[in-house]
């Protein structure tokens, strides 16, 4: 590190890389948030990127984004605005200048802002040099012709060599932030392990890039020192990783093996790719023609004695819906996983949403109740999705777990945890020789029925989508039969709330204002609420995962405030649920429906509003 | 209840349920059939599971004292296959109707077949909705009339056999439901079949399409009207044995034994194990009055098996991965310590 030039020390600090949906920087972001985390920094991030692959180049629809918050402390968001902001080209400029902090550090590749450049990003001039630029500090750094003069010696072909300089920008990231370039250099050398020439290309250009970052005396560098973190040992994970790996671990907890039946679907894609890596651990992945076969093959499997998973989005859920009206009346303990995006249809396949929340709650035909629990955090989708297939075959019904695309992508360290401390799980299969035995007689406690698995001699039994009997499974068209099948298998949802924790309260218990909130809002709401408490704001948080059914308490922590506004990134379908359920209560919304999350800034801004209001 | 030494029987394989068919459905032999079929397997009772969709044929699985699965409209391929990759010790078999499996299901239909799940699909062909109360299936002939087509039909029907090769399929069989002797020898060889075998049953539906096969039926007519393919064996047919089918010009065609010089050394043979489905093809879409319509197993070749190969892949996978439960798994790639 530069030892002539002071170091500026920051508790924590927000970093966004921009270019062409081809420039790298998703890879560009995870490179530096990994090396963040290695040197002991908290950190959050999240990408941001087309729904395009290569959206034409130059535009400001095609720009990819990549945004990492390194913290001292805590972070848990992946920060509203931007200390230091990379563009690798006039529309990776144009779609994130507006996110810089006042004051903050733009780098510009000005070798893009040539005339062709300035007009695909739709600036009627060149911007550098305007007025909007003049309260940040514009690094103009010729990143192209400087990658290029790097590898001048080096026999690469043009197209890889202007593939590089990706790196030419983090090398200078690297340097403004005094980070070492071990862990890059060892990922190039693991990655193209067949291709020195590559791995030395890259090397090359990151050391440019950090040298020049030094020599140009343009920048001060800043230093996040380590965070004081429980001692363990730590990963990144993102949502759908760690949704991934929860399924599988509840099934060695349950003594099963995974089935997981889906369709491709941004944002849940990662899931199903993430356990077909798994077949080590008895996982089978089947990629089905579409999701109504995705689901339906994961009912035969749970029939056959698999823990069955599907995954999806909103869209993929819809076609679902019958099927998950099947796994209801037969009663088999099948996941159903949701990550949302935002829609109506196609509408914004690579965006973040809540809005599907009465899909899953009411999108069915007939009375078709199904548990439903949302994961918060991108490393807490692990707890959920071990929760959601838990309850599943314990009480014998189909679960639903929300998820969403900030929690998909978004990555944050992981402090692993050891199987042993995870309970046992216990699915109600019965063993051959049970006498006297009926497929729909239940459990008192739980109301769960028991799982005879084909194969097992003497319990052959059919069920299926027509109404049961309540004791032997057979059809029957009797009318209170009808009623009475109804109430138990509601009765059975409900009364999940018995193995489901008390909703917690972050902030005193009583309060001027509650913040309710629900699924992947909490690390933007906490902020927003411990900001506020610490400027002596009357505010607490009660953050939802559990949906349905609502945790017993809920009443009781609704009543200590004296008013409650709930936030979500919908029309305000939470809130609706909530005054159906709760109906002595005055409900506010904070409501947000833009494809994005949450900001801190926004949240505050609006929850004091609302402390304000007579 | 089954136990090991007592070979199964038809009465262990019927459950208290009274089979709700109309009289004089075709169904009712349908079952008849394949109880006898299953009989002859040599697979414990509690190994199978019978998958159905919706449909008057696909109440079938509560009528057998077998693992059963009735499901919903045009999905039981999907269950069927969920099934069978989850646990391909179990004999897995499909009941589904001309709707139920070529429209609503149709996609399932046709990538089941394609990856080769071993499931035994049997096809109830009656060429309509029987449990709507009669209108057009995807098999009805164009020009059809029923409640939903009062001027007739305007589309051409699927063929299934067709639609079976095209997906790759690899076991295809037509019988009828009153033949339960030649529907039994199927199912026995449909269920030995590994990889899906599909059996199209040309089924009478009493009341909405009643004797839409009688022209096959007809006690007169019938064997100048079928040609039952036996493997190996050439093509004769007719009520004299005297007609068969050659191969001319790249057609099929009907030949009487004795005319023209033909003898029976010109006719085909039957090779339903074949891997060029050329011959099968044309033997599936042979359409009365130009041709017989061809009864018994059209194609029966051998490939390789989804639940086998996944089931097999994971085990070969297993054997050589260094993560063996979870905690390897949290652990493994890139962590750090703090
Ligand atoms: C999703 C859905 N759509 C429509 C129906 C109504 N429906 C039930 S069975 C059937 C057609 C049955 O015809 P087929 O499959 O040929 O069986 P068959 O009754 O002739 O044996 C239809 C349209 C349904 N049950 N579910
Ligand atoms: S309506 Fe037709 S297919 Fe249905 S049970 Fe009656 S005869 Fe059989
Ligand atoms: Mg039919």
């Amino acid at each position: 590190m530069n030892k002539k030039t002071e170091v500026v020390e920051r508790d924590e600090m927000v970093i966004r890389f921009s270019g062409d949906s081809g420039d790298g920087m998703q890879l560009t972001g995870t490179l530096f948030s990994n090396t963040a985390a290695l040197f002991g920094n908290y950190m959050s991030t999240f990408p941001d990127y087309p729904s395009e692959i290569r959206a034409p180049s130059g535009t400001v629809g095609g720009v990819s984004g990549f945004q990492v918050h390194v913290g001292h402390s805590e972070v848990k968001t992946p920060g509203d605005l931007a200390d230091v902001l990379v563009s690798m080209n006039p529309a990776a400029l144009k779609a994130n200048a507006k996110w810089v902090k006042q004051g903050g550090v733009i780098i510009l590749d000005v070798d893009n802002f040539d005339e062709k450049g300035i007009k695909k990003a739709g600036y009627d001039s060149n911007p550098i040099g305007k007025e909007f630029l003049d309260s940040f500090i514009v690094v103009e750094a010729p990143i192209t012709s400087l990658t290029k003069e790097a590898l001048k010696d080096i026999e690469l072909d043009r197209k890889s060599i202007l593939r590089t300089k990706n790196m030419f920008a983090l090398g200078m990231v690297y340097w403004l932030f005094g980070k070492s370039l071990d862990y890059t250099e060892n990922f190039f050398k693991e990655k193209f392990r067949k291709k020195p020439m590559v791995i030395e290309a890259n090397r090359k250009v990151l050391k440019a890039g950090y040298y020049y970052a030094e020599t140009i005396e343009a920048l001060c560098p800043y230093n996040v020192s380590r965070a004081k973190i429980e001692k363990g040992i730590y990963r990144n994970i993102n949502g759908n990783n760690a949704i991934a790996w929860g399924v599988l671990a509840a099934a060695e907890k349950a003594g099963l093996n995974v089935y997981v039946g889906s369709y491709p679907i941004t944002p849940a894609t990662g899931i199903l790719e993430d356990v077909a890596l798994r077949r080590d651990l008895g996982a089978i992945t089947f990629q089905a023609e579409d999701e109504i076969a995705g689901i339906c093959t994961t009912i035969g499997a749970s029939f056959a004695g698999k823990l069955g998973v599907t995954t999806t989005s909103g869209p993929g859920l819809a076609l679902k819906s019958e099927a998950i009206g099947l796994a209801v009346i037969t009663e088999l303990p099948i996941v159903i996983i949701n990550v949302q995006r935002g829609g109506p249809s196609t509408g914004l396949p690579t965006k973040t949403e809540q809005a599907d929340l009465w899909q899953v709650l009411y999108g069915r035909h007939g009375e078709c109740p199904v548990v439903v629990i949302a994961a918060s955090t991108p490393s807490n989708c692990f707890k959920y999705a071990f929760e959601a297939a838990k309850i599943a075959l314990e009480h014998m019904t189909p679960v639903i777990l929300m998820s969403d695309g900030f929690l998909a992508n978004g990555t944050e360290p992981w402090r692993i945890p050891k199987m042993a401390d995870y309970p046992d799980i216990k699915p109600p299969i019965v063993k051959e020789g049970r006498k006297d035995w009926q497929p729909y007689a239940r459990d008192v406690e739980r109301l769960a029925r028991t799982w005879a698995l084909p194969g097992t001699r003497g319990l052959e039994h059919r069920i299926g989508g027509l109404e049961k009997d309540a004791l032997n499974g057979n059809v029957s068209h009797d009318p209170e039969n009808h009623e009475k099948m109804i109430k138990i298998r509601d009765e059975k949802v409900e009364r999940v709330v018995n193995y489901i924790p008390d909703l917690e309260v972050e902030g005193d218990e009583e309060n001027d204002l509650l913040v309710v909130g629900w699924g992947g809002t909490y690390g933007h709401l906490i902020t927003a609420v411990n900001e506020l408490r610490e400027e002596g704001k009357k505010v607490s948080l009660a953050h939802f995962n559990y949906i349905r059914p609502l945790p017993k308490n809920t009443g009781d922590v609704f009543r200590k405030f004296k008013k409650i506004v709930v936030c979500e990134l919908n029309l305000g379908q939470f809130a609706n649920y909530l005054r159906m359920k709760y109906q002595e209560f005055k409900f506010n919304q904070y409501n947000k429906i833009q494809g994005l999350p949450f900001t801190v800034i926004e949240l505050k801004k609006n929850i004091n509003k609302i402390l304000e209001d007579k | 209840m089954s136990d090991t030494t007592h070979k199964l029987t038809v009465k262990d394989l019927k459950s208290d349920q009274e089979a709700r068919w109309c009289p004089g459905c075709g169904d009712h032999a349908v079952m008849n059939a394949i109880q006898r079929a299953l009989i002859e397997l040599d697979i414990p009772k509690e190994n199978f599971v019978f998958v159905s969709g919706i449909g008057c044929s696909s109440r079938f699985p509560y009528y057998m004292d077998t693992y059963g699965f009735h499901g919903i409209h045009g999905r039981a391929s999907a269950i069927a296959s969920g099934v069978k990759i989850a646990n391909p010790e179990l004999s897995v078999w499909q009941i589904t109707g001309d709707g139920d499996a070529l429209a609503i299901g149709g996609n399932h239909f046709i990538h089941t077949i394609r990856r080769n799940v071993d499931i035994n699909i049997i096809l109830f062909n009656n060429q309509i909705y029987g449990l709507t109360k009669g209108q057009y299936s995807p098999t009805s002939y164009k020009g059809f009339v029923t409640k939903t087509s009062p001027y007739g039909t305007v589309e051409e029907p699927f063929h299934p056999g067709e639609l079976v090769i095209g997906a790759q399929g690899k076991f295809f069989a037509r019988t009828i439901d009153s033949n339960v002797k030649l529907s039994t020898e199927i199912y026995i060889q449909a269920g030995k079949h590994k990889g899906t075998s599909v059996v199209e049953v040309l089924q009478n539906c009493v009341i909405y399409n009643d004797k839409i096969y009688s022209y096959l039926t007809d006690k007169d007519e019938k064997e100048n009207r079928q040609l039952i393919l036996h493997h190996n064996e050439p093509m004769i047919f007719g009520k004299d044995s005297d007609k068969g089918i050659i191969l001319k010009d790249n057609k099929l065609k009907v030949v009487k034994i004795g005319e023209n010089e033909i003898t029976k050394d010109d006719l085909l043979v039957h090779n339903a194990k074949e891997i060029n489905p050329g011959i099968h093809l044309m033997l599936a879409n042979m359409q009365y009055p130009d041709y017989p319509v061809a009864l018994g197993i059209i194609r029966n070749v051998d490939g390789e098996t989804y639940d086998y190969d996944v089931n097999h892949q994971m085990e070969e996978i297993r054997a050589k991965s260094d993560i063996n439960c979870i905690d390897d798994l949290l652990n493994s790639g890139n962590t750090w310590e703090l």
